[in-house]
């Protein structure tokens, strides 16, 4: 079985990875290289916290498992001059300013019925487990399996284990279909054709662009996130840490400028604060007016931030189907054609699951996720978004 | 009225401010420096000695123009952000004391903007050279200048270009024994570079025979094909091994020797200014060994009523700047290219751009340089990333390079070291880029708490 | 003349001088603790962030840009 994975970002990866571990030869196509776009410019997030039950939230908590394993093992057989994935289990702190305190915890309540821990932390646990926090905050909870990656290493670790085990990249533009109509047989790419028995579609915001390119109608936009990011200091922020209006923001149409702030050191001393979200398509020129939301909103959680120096900003775009889940499994129309994309602000945090049912899809190898959900025939593709 | 906006206090600012004065504009002109000048007459009223300035009765009119005319001018200004808009440009600036917290926030619309943000020293990485002691060419001149004081007892001034010439002779002004100066071309390229057509030289001409009497009065050195390979000291410099130099600047082994110091200043050339010209849309020329704004004869770059002046469209001095400038003002302000008071300006510009390429031709950075750096020398030195790292990494996207091996991700954001770390990864395979790392959203350091300002006030216009 | 004190010396230097201009003035070359050793001045211009240093209690000043103000308080700064 020969399979062409187009993209090279974290879904790319990770199927590439499984479907080569399953012995499939598998050829990955990126018009960049690795890493080159979404999973570069985004923060690693494998959250559990952010998931209200249902479909996605199953698919996370079993994702969340998986990269444990994972990352303790790309970092074991990595080589010289390779990164580590900086998987970080650090746990998450959601917290409420007053007025939201209620709310928070009836979702903290529902999440716990699917499986999620979450732990309502008392006043003296926040100030110990955050002591830079605002003492404005009202209600907090805390959830030991988020988790963090540095997302590009993870990404070239992905790619760089896929490889070890005789997956092949070629960086190159896809331009349409090796096949008839109905069935697809590889790809055409600026440098020459690939056969394929197979060709998964994991190019993120773009899948859309390439599903058309390769004759399929796929509905994934992009959405514009920026993220700020300090200069190093003294480590003063130690978990992953969120307002609770991140909850309802995922999920969210509007089309207006959304922020929802996610505060967290990184090994390298800075401090990345997440995030804003806009449906403004392949725009490039975010202007201030997402970082000037971010940077009040932080200032307010963690008011030493008003002292600190922005060192940087950086946006990316978040692929996204109109029912915001993902998509993945075979096309409806083109045969041998595959899915996986639509994650999102996820795609980190959810790429070990997608890549097993994707593996799955393509291989019919076992898995005990549930494909049905994020299948490409479901109704909620059909909507307008 | 035109409204004329000015990013940049030096040479090719000021005479931008005067064109667009000239030219009937209101001029705002913005620069992060505590006074106006630039690099190039940087001073301090009291504690600069007036023997380390050039051409500063030029300042003084340019200043003076400035007083007089319809011109606000924003000095400690940090331009943190520049958008083109439907309507022309706008620029946020924090102004108050460098880096202080909850400095002023200066919000400029205008009409158009001349990008006149000049360049930094480059000084090419070298083994040893994060001891303390080691500084740029720039940073001895500036401390010499500007403070009255030298960074070393005893310092070695290695690199390229006439800029070392100044240099050495304000080290020894301020009080420094200047072991000698070191020009990594030879003597060949230096006579290919300088002795054609030596009538466009006028006038530069005399200036290097002021600065070769300087370096003779005060007994400096000059050495061409010749460079520091390598910082010797443990905790600080104590001395540099220095070899001769080929064509391509490659060391010529067996002829290194070692030389004691306590100080050494590094300027292999000229790094321009690009954020702000990035930020505002505008394309680049050239590749990683030197990447400038794309300007017309109008000094126009690619995005409409955005223009750019000095050392950012070519490392060419201040002659061209102050040539560049004029006519950048001038027509940003609406004036024309054929406008009479523009000869004078269009004619300087000529000859400073053929000075411009006799400089890349006598001193531009060749590659072997590389040669001199070794797997374990530091080349990032925000976050101490080695020649092997980045190398190791040269088969992945510049951004995936950088976040894999936090090259040029540390508080200078690759501003030291960006093109070192591209030189490297070119050598090593990897893939060209076309902005490289000069891409940066945030273009001055800015407090988060300045930022959150923004969305709580509406801003002025 | 301006007094200053780092890390809790008297330091003297000119009225006008720049923190690193104090500094150098009084045969001090390294004032922050990066990862490999002591820094001091590098580009001496704001672009290397190489001579940072708090003053007053404020964090991430370049010694290099900030003007040197009678009573100031510098701290060293050690990269984490």
């Amino acid at each position: 079985m020969r399979v062409v994975v187009i993209g090279a970002g974290i879904i790319g990866a990770a199927c590439a990875l499984a479907l080569v571990e399953r012995g499939a030869e598998v050829v990955v196509v990126d018009r960049l290289g690795v890493a080159g776009e979404t999973s570069s410019r985004c923060e690693g997030n494998l959250l559990v916290s952010d998931k209200a039950p249902g479909p996605e939230a199953a698919l996370a908590i079993a994702s969340n498992a998986m990269w444990r394993t994972l990352a303790g093992r790309l970092d074991a057989d990595r080589r010289d001059g390779q990164p580590a994935t900086e998987f970080e289990a650090k746990g998450g702190i959601v917290v409420a300013f007053p007025g939201g305190e209620a709310a928070l915890e009836r979702f903290a309540a529902a999440q716990r019925a699917t499986g999620i821990r979450a732990e309502t932390l008392d006043a003296a646990a926040l100030a110990s487990a955050e002591p830079h926090l605002s003492p404005e905050v009202a209600h907090a909870v805390r959830y030991p399996d988020d988790a963090q990656v540095q997302p590009s290493n993870a990404t070239q670790a992905l790619l760089a284990a896929a490889m070890r085990h005789g997956a092949r990249l070629v960086v190159a533009e896809v331009t349409g279909p090796i096949g008839g109509p109905g069935r697809i047989a590889g790809v055409r790419t600026a440098t020459g054709a690939i056969p394929a028995d197979v060709v998964v579609n994991c190019a993120g915001p773009w899948s859309a662009e390439v599903a058309s390119r390769l004759g399929a109608r796929l509905d994934i936009r992009p959405r514009r996130g920026v993220i700020l990011v300090t200069t190093p200091m003294p480590q003063r922020v130690f978990h992953k840490v969120y307002d609770s209006d991140y909850v309802g923001a995922v999920g969210s149409g509007d089309a207006a400028l959304q922020t929802s702030i996610v505060v967290e050191s990184t090994p390298g001393g800075t401090v990345l604060i997440g995030s804003s979200r806009e449906r403004v398509g392949f725009d490039d020129r975010p202007g201030v007016a997402p970082a000037g939301a971010i940077a009040a909103k932080a200032v307010r959680l963690f008011p030493f931030l008003e002292r600190t120096i922005l060192l940087r900003s950086y946006f990316g775009f978040r692929p996204y189907a109109p029912d915001h889940l993902p998509v993945i499994g075979p096309d409806p129309e083109i045969a041998g054609l595959v899915h996986a994309t639509g994650h999102e602000g996820a795609g980190i945090g959810l790429a070990p699951a997608t890549a097993e049912l994707v593996a799955h899809a393509v291989l019919d190898a076992p898995t005990d996720l549930d494909p049905t959900p994020f299948l490409p025939t479901r109704d909620g593709l059909r909507e307008t978004a | 009225m035109t409204h004329v906006a000015i990013l940049g206090g030096g040479p090719a600012g000021l005479a931008a401010a005067q064109g667009a004065l000239a030219a009937g504009a209101r001029v705002s002109l913005l620069d992060e420096g505590d006074r106006l000048g630039g690099q190039f007459w940087r001073h301090h009223e009291r504690l600069t000695d007036p023997r380390l300035q050039h051409g500063w009765h030029r300042f003084e009119r340019l200043r003076d123009a400035l007083a007089r005319g319809d011109a606000r001018v924003h000095v400690g200004a940090s331009v943190w952000s520049a958008e083109a808009t439907d309507l022309g440009v706008r620029l946020r600036a924090v102004v108050g004391a460098a880096d202080a917290d909850a400095r002023t926030a200066v919000d400029v619309e205008a009409d158009a903007v001349v990008v006149a943000t000049g360049a930094h020293d480059l000084a090419l990485p070298v083994p040893g050279w994060t001891l303390p002691g080691v500084t740029t060419a720039g940073a001895a001149q500036a401390l010499a200048k500007r403070d009255g004081v030298a960074v070393g007892r005893r310092t070695v001034v290695s690199g390229a270009g006439p800029f070392l010439l100044p240099v050495a002779q304000s080290l020894a002004l301020v009080g420094s024994d200047v072991v000698g100066v070191l020009e990594a071309s030879r003597i060949t390229a230096l006579a290919a570079g300088w002795l054609p057509r030596p009538w466009e030289l006028a006038g530069k001409a005399g200036e290097f025979l002021q600065y070769a009497g300087g370096l003779a009065r005060h007994r400096i050195p000059y050495r061409t094909g010749s460079g520091v390979v390598r910082v010797l000291g443990d905790e600080r410099v104590e001395g540099v091994v220095v070899a001769a130099l080929d064509a391509d600047w490659h060391p010529i082994v067996g002829t290194e020797r070692e030389v004691a110091c306590d100080a050494v200043a590094l300027g292999h050339g000229f790094a321009p200014r690009l954020e702000a010209a990035l930020a505002l849309g505008c394309d680049l020329r050239g590749d990683h060994r030197g990447r400038f704004v794309v300007v017309d004869d109008a000094q126009r770059t690619t995005t409409a009523q955005v223009f750019a002046a000095g050392e950012v469209t070519g490392i060419a001095g201040a002659d061209a700047a102050l040539a560049e400038g004029a006519v950048a003002g001038f027509l940003a302000a609406g004036g024309a290219l054929g406008d009479p008071r523009l000869r004078g300006p269009v004619t300087a510009r000529r000859r400073a751009r053929a000075f411009a390429r006799r400089l890349e031709r006598a001193h531009g950075i060749r590659p072997g340089w590389t040669a001199w750096v070794d797997d374990a020398t530091i080349v990032c030195r925000c976050e101490a990333v080695t020649r092997r790292a980045i190398a190791e990494r040269a088969d992945v996207p510049l951004r995936a390079m950088r976040l894999a091996t936090r090259a040029g991700l540390g508080p200078c954001q690759g501003r030291t070291c960006g093109r070192a770390v591209e030189a490297i990864v070119a050598e090593a395979g990897g893939a060209p880029a076309s902005v490289g790392f000069d891409r940066r959203p945030v273009l001055a350091p800015v407090r988060i708490g300045e930022v959150a300002a923004l969305a709580a006030t509406d801003p002025a216009t | 003349m301006i007094r200053i004190t780092v890390d809790g010396e008297p330091v003297r230097g000119r009225d006008g001088q720049t923190i690193a201009g104090v500094l150098i003035g009084a045969g001090r070359t390294a004032w922050r603790t990066s990862q490999t050793g002591d820094r001091g001045v590098f580009c001496g211009i704001g672009v290397c962030h190489d001579c940072l240093v708090t003053v007053n209690g404020v964090e991430g000043v370049r010694a290099c840009r900030r003007e040197a103000v009678d009573g100031d308080r510098i701290e060293r700064e050690a990269r984490p």
